[in-house]
């Protein structure tokens, strides 16, 4: 049973303030994806927890513990690196039992946990080599064995996937998947594919600029962004904006068309919708076609609305060519709308 | 292979090329042959004319170095020295360059700097001061002493060696070892060190030649415990032919041994090649 509590947590590095009012809980057994671009602070979020650097402020609980003074030997987690840091000088059967051997486990309990874990990973018939003998897959497979290995409270995974090849991060993904809901660990894992977050996650915290932007399930992220940021990075491509003049009693004026929306005081918002929410009809927003890419199942289609830059994905039996002009109609109940200011969603 | 009909001129290039190596080949390896032809021939034929090419495979020189007066306390004191200093240099070495691969601190690049400048001081303007105050405290004459200015001499390439050597270790492997249950220590024992130790080696290989063939500060610092080289020079002009190319032999051997055992290492830390 480990619950992860992390409270008030910032970090600074220097001057640059690398983590901001961090506040999160990860349930037991959850599995919990941190999202964002590069330098937002997901990967120092991690390694705080893992006790591999200290918060500046802040708590960091795991289950009934307080941790962030202990040393990561002491947390009950266990990590698996960007690199796979399989150490080179041992075998693989050493390797997924150096933490066993750590805790001095005795032999008989070590080899029977290292054989399981390796079935479990199918490196059975490795366990002999060195790490110089094996492939990136195989050696991501080693250490992830090794944290498995550990039987811990929580598992870390720093883009354990990034330095595979598509189709093997494809595998490795589904079967990250079912080995670790297997495992009963509670899992955090850094990532900037939001591809492969969506796929695993149970919750995804979308990290900006060293703050928690929105941590809510994969679906809630994408449908119901917190803010225009998620909006804007979630989806490929991601949402549409179009500014939009209020005309009162939740009426508003978005690109010559008239829709109903939040009531509020405002005098403009954002309106959001996502690409492949639109249909052609008469009534819809005037888009003239720039660019048609055929995706095969669907048309990837750029238009002009109004100045702006607008994308939908329409059915690809619709016959559509650059300079042409489309009507586009946005589904009601998939609008979203943003406050231009403070950039959060309305509703 | 083709056969060339016309003068080529990358021919020629490669020609004066191969001339070049052979050249620099013999700069360095005639000398030795004609140390080694010598030591291992009888003292008579040393000193008579004409050279064979081949060596007799005669110790009767080497027997005669063996006996004479002082020099194998001489040899005894140069293998004292050295592997003090081989111990000193990584015990003070090692650390400062794990130090300078893994921390930040201010001064860093300051600090780099400084351990090469320590090299740029001639050593004859450490030597003079350094005798003197070893006089006042007791220490001249002494292995002790004169490890200890080795050691300042050996000291700056085993950081230099030991930091490239502990930079090629990814900190994600220690930081693996620390979430898998071991201290910053425990971590350092087990997978830094047995991944360094050949480097280490090297290293300590590197200060011991360095002492070995080092003469200055080995003349001036001892009278009575001399070292080999110091000795050497000593008797440089007094001593028959045959034992001053025993006394080179003894000399050149182990450092030349060392050296092509460590070479690797000593490429790895001038950046030449890491295979």
């Amino acid at each position: 049973m480990a619950e992860i509590q992390i409270r008030n947590v910032a970090k600074r590095f220097g001057e640059y303030q690398a983590l901001r009012d961090i506040n999160l809980t990860v349930a037991d057994q959850e599995f919990m994806v941190l999202l964002g671009a590069s330098g937002c602070g997901k990967t120092t979020l991690l390694r705080i927890i893992a006790g591999l650097e200290t918060p500046t402020e802040g708590e960091v609980w795991i289950g009934e513990r307080r941790v962030d003074h202990l040393a990561p030997r002491d947390r009950g987690i266990a990590m698996v690196f960007q690199n796979y840091a399989v150490f080179p000088h041992l075998t693989v059967f050493e390797n997924i039992g150096f933490g066993l051997r750590m805790h001095r486990l005795p032999d008989e309990e070590v080899r029977k946990r290292v054989h399981r874990t390796a079935e479990l990973m199918h490196i059975e018939e490795l366990l002999g080599r060195y790490s110089g003998e094996l492939s990136g897959g195989q050696r991501q497979r080693v250490a992830v064995a090794r944290a498995l290995a550990m039987e811990p409270d929580v598992i870390l995974m720093d883009e354990p996937l990034s330095n595979l090849d598509a189709l093997l991060r494809l595998e490795m993904r589904a079967e990250l998947k079912g080995v670790l809901a297997e495992s009963r660990t509670t899992a955090i894992y850094v990532t900037h594919d939001q591809v492969e977050a969506m796929s695993l996650a149970d919750r995804i915290s979308v990290m900006h600029q060293g703050r928690i932007v929105q941590a809510a399930t994969p679906v809630e992220v994408y449908r119901n962004p917190a803010e225009k940021f998620v909006a804007g990075f979630i989806g490929n491509p991601p949402m549409n904006f179009l500014p939009a003049r209020s005309v009162g009693e939740g009426q508003w004026e978005v690109a010559g068309i008239t829709l109903a929306g939040p009531r509020s005081d405002r005098p403009g918002l954002d309106f959001a919708i996502r690409p492949e929410d639109v249909t052609p009809d008469p009534a819809g927003l005037a888009a003239r076609v720039r660019v048609v890419e055929p995706l095969g199942p669907h048309l990837l289609v750029t238009c002009d609305v109004d100045g702006h830059m607008f994308r939908a994905i329409l059915d690809s039996e619709l016959s559509v060519a650059p300079g042409e002009t489309l009507n586009l109609m946005p589904r009601p109940d998939r609008i979203r709308w943003f406050d231009p200011e403070t950039e959060k969603a309305v509703s | 292979m083709a056969v060339a009909t016309r003068p080529d001129p990358r021919r020629t290039g490669r020609l004066v090329y191969g001339a070049a190596v052979v050249l620099l080949c013999a700069w360095v390896l005639v000398p030795l042959y004609l140390l080694f032809v010598n030591t291992l021939s009888a003292p008579e034929t040393v000193n008579s004319f004409p050279k064979s090419f081949l060596p007799e495979m005669d110790t009767g020189s080497l027997a005669f170095f063996a006996r004479f007066a002082g020099m194998l306390d001489a040899l005894w004191n140069s293998v004292a020295v050295a592997g003090l200093t081989m111990i000193l240099s990584i015990v003070i070495g090692a650390p400062a360059g794990y130090a300078l691969s893994r921390f930040d601190f201010p001064g860093k690049a300051t600090f780099r700097l400084l351990i090469l400048l320590t090299r740029a001081f001639p050593l004859p303007l450490l030597a003079l001061p350094l005798a003197v105050m070893y006089i006042r405290v007791g220490l001249d004459d002494t292995v002790l002493g004169l490890a200890l200015v080795h050691t300042t001499l050996a000291v700056p390439f085993a950081v230099l060696i030991t930091f490239s050597l502990f930079s090629g270790i990814p900190l994600e492997l220690e930081e693996a070892a620390w979430t898998l249950g071991c201290t910053r220590l425990s971590a350092f024992r087990k997978v830094v060190l047995p991944l360094i130790l050949p480097g280490i080696t090297a290293s300590a290989i590197f200060a011991f030649v360095i002492s070995w063939n080092e003469v200055f500060a080995a003349a001036v610092l001892t009278i009575e415990n001399r070292t080999l080289t110091a000795f050497l020079l000593q008797n440089l002009d007094t001593s028959p032919l045959h034992l001053k190319f025993a006394g080179g032999f003894i000399l050149v051997v182990p450092a030349l041994v060392f050296i092509f055992a460590v070479r690797r290492y000593l490429f790895a830390m001038w950046g030449i090649a890491n295979r």
